[in-house]
């Protein structure tokens, strides 16, 4: 498993990056939720993946033996997600008020705050 | 001692939920938001006596010891940043009842500065790195939805830009902490700055550190990564982009300078010269794109860029005068530059528009103001003795210190091209004839200044403390010194949150 995770990170990172290269909202918000997958998934990957070891002391013992899954990546990706989740929300609503207001979904179009002078 | 510090983090969370609770009722939220934005000052001030007592403050959360739990600390560089947060939350919190319209206030502007100031507060004194990203989460919900608030046309242009580079940004930062953590174990700062010189793998550092300088590059706008700033900073009303201009940027600045003299403090070439040019091409980027620029607020905004510039430059010298440089440019900046918007929103008041050209008179009509804007912009471009001419006379002098004699070339030419630009608004604006006044006045009755007194307070007050700042600057340089010291001996912030004793 922790040999496929490594390309599985990569492939969300580069289609991530690919997605956020368009022009279109949609495509703009989904490469960014995909990237944070990346980055998830990656932190999740740190906490070493190993099934049926939990980090407890075994009785009689004063260490954790080898091996085991440390707990507190997950933790921290269980927060990120959170976070994530409410931020990719917002996102959302706003490219589409965005698309209401502006009337297009084209991101080159969004230059009036740029120009220098109308 | 611990109270001190919590309370400087409850009073604006109690705020925003207090204040939640009014949702239609804008006058209570008003006079809750006063209260709380006044005893956030007290109580930061309070915190900065302690401080300046016992030199570190922790706050173990919940009772677990230091690289279990999340630490919250106050040194003196926290302290001094919570301090100036309350100050410029409460000068605009004040400004806001002259100049805000009531739409925005029936969808939660207060509450929602009460919760920018409470995650702003949070980030300068977080000890531990996840706990930062949280607040730096915060920090950015709060401040994309006031981007957005108003929805108008160009705002949401500028907030769907700000919005993606700071989701980008915080991907860039997870990723940082997920390598920090797979190479040491820890997320405590203190604890991580004392296994990070046991890590075999330097290029792991490396690039961990390079995830964290996209990261904070992004929200703190330097080159190349400043793009979403001109584009969305000047878009909300005037008194949202004071405080962003106040606050945002430098959080960014602030998680450089706790990262790069805490953790990546070790000896490194790459990194020491990527924060060098960066400060260069930031500083002289920033100053030509404010040149360019023929609007009141956009000016002032692309010029953030070239201040953060000189921020980086203190940090990428890292010397005991250039760090106390960086301290003292910072409180001159925070304070001048969210001053000269407040006045922006003024003339916009006197005159009805941004545009330059469009603009003109005010000196004749309103010679108080054109004052007010003078000293703040002559302050800006450094002009003798005003605080900008002391914060960049610091900052060359420890440049030229180490003989780095090109940043310090680069940083007086920007000094000079920033004259360029204040020149040009106060010809285009105070100066010139307006070009239809004729017309406009007889349109518009005269506006006196002391019927816009909510607006004009604080702008006259922070005024008063720009002429301090440079006329009576001693004390805040002395402190800035000792904060320096404090920054280049980690030993002392370690040991205290970890709790060793010598």
């Amino acid at each position: 498993m922790e040999d496929i995770l490594p390309f599985l990170i990569g492939g969300l990172y580069a289609g991530g990056v690919y997605l956020v290269f368009h022009k279109s909202f949609v495509k703009l918000i989904i490469g960014l939720i995909i990237l944070g997958y990346a980055s998830n998934l990656m932190l999740f990957t740190i906490s070493r993946i190993t099934r049926g070891a939990p980090p407890l002391v075994p009785e009689g013992a004063t260490t954790l033996t080898e091996p085991f899954a440390d707990p507190l990546p997950q933790a921290l990706v269980l927060t990120a997600i959170v976070i994530g989740f409410g931020i990719q929300a917002f996102a959302i609503v706003l490219i589409k008020v965005g698309y209401r207001i502006v009337d297009t979904d084209n991101l080159d179009e969004l230059n009036t705050t740029d120009r220098l002078e109308d | 001692m611990e109270n001190e510090l919590l309370i400087v983090l409850l009073i604006p969370l109690l705020g925003g939920i207090f204040s939640l609770f009014f949702w239609k009722d804008i006058k209570s939220q008003k006079v809750i938001f006063l209260i709380s934005a006044t005893g956030l000052l007290l109580a930061a001030t309070n915190l900065m006596v302690s401080v300046l007592d016992e030199g570190v403050i922790t706050l173990q959360s919940a009772g677990w010891e230091a690289p279990f739990g999340i630490s919250l600390v106050a040194d003196y560089l926290s302290t001094f940043m919570v301090l100036l947060t309350s100050l410029m939350g409460l000068a605009v919190g004040v400004y806001t009842l002259g100049d805000m319209d009531r739409a925005r206030m029936r969808f939660g502007f207060y509450p929602l500065m009460n919760f920018l100031l409470f995650s702003v507060c949070g980030a300068f004194m977080s000890g531990d790195i996840f706990n930062l990203y949280v607040w730096f989460e915060i920090m950015l919900i709060s401040s994309f939805v006031l981007m957005a608030l108003g929805n108008t046309k160009p705002q949401l242009e500028g907030a769907i830009k700000y919005v993606t580079m700071n989701i980008i940004a915080s991907v860039f930062f997870l990723a940082g902490i997920g390598v920090l953590y797979g190479l040491t174990g820890t997320l405590n700062m203190a604890d991580l700055a004392l296994r990070i010189d046991s890590v075999p793998q330097e290029e792991l550092i490396t690039l961990a550190a390079i995830f964290f300088f996209i990261a904070f590059g992004v929200k703190s706008a330097v080159f190349p990564l400043f793009g979403w700033l001109p584009a969305s900073y000047h878009t909300p009303p005037v008194a949202m982009t004071a405080i962003f201009a106040g606050l945002l940027t430098k959080v960014g600045v602030y998680a450089f300078i706790r990262f790069f003299t805490l953790i990546f403090n070790q000896e490194n070439l790459f990194l020491d010269n990527l924060l060098l040019f960066t400060a260069g091409t930031t500083m002289f980027v920033g100053v030509l794109g404010a040149a360019a620029q023929m609007e009141f607020r956009k000016i002032l905004s692309v010029h953030i860029i070239s201040q953060i510039g000189y921020l980086i430059m203190g940090l990428a010298i890292n010397t005991k005068l250039a760090l106390a440089g960086v301290i003292y440019f910072m409180v001159h900046i925070v304070i001048v530059k969210s001053n000269l918007f407040l006045i922006s929103g003024v003339v916009k008041r006197l005159r009805g528009s941004f545009e330059l050209k469009k603009l003109g008179g005010v000196y004749g009509s309103h010679p108080f103001l054109a004052i007010l804007f003078a000293i703040s912009a002559f302050s800006l471009a450094g002009f003798p003795p005003l605080s900008g001419f002391w914060a960049k006379f610091i900052l060359v002098k420890a440049g030229l210190d180490v003989q780095d004699y090109l940043i310090v070339a680069v940083a007086l030419l920007v000094g000079f091209l920033t004259l360029y630009s204040m020149t040009k608004i106060w010809n285009e604006v105070f100066w010139k004839r307006m070009p239809d006044q004729d017309e406009y006045d007889k349109k518009h009755p005269p506006v006196k200044l002391w019927s816009m007194a909510p607006m004009m307070i604080p702008i006259v007050l922070l005024t008063a403390l720009t002429l301090a700042l440079g006329i009576f600057g001693e004390p805040i340089m002395h402190f800035a010194l000792m904060t320096a010291e404090q920054l280049q001996t980690p030993e002392i912030y370690i040991n205290k949150v970890l709790q060793i004793s010598e």
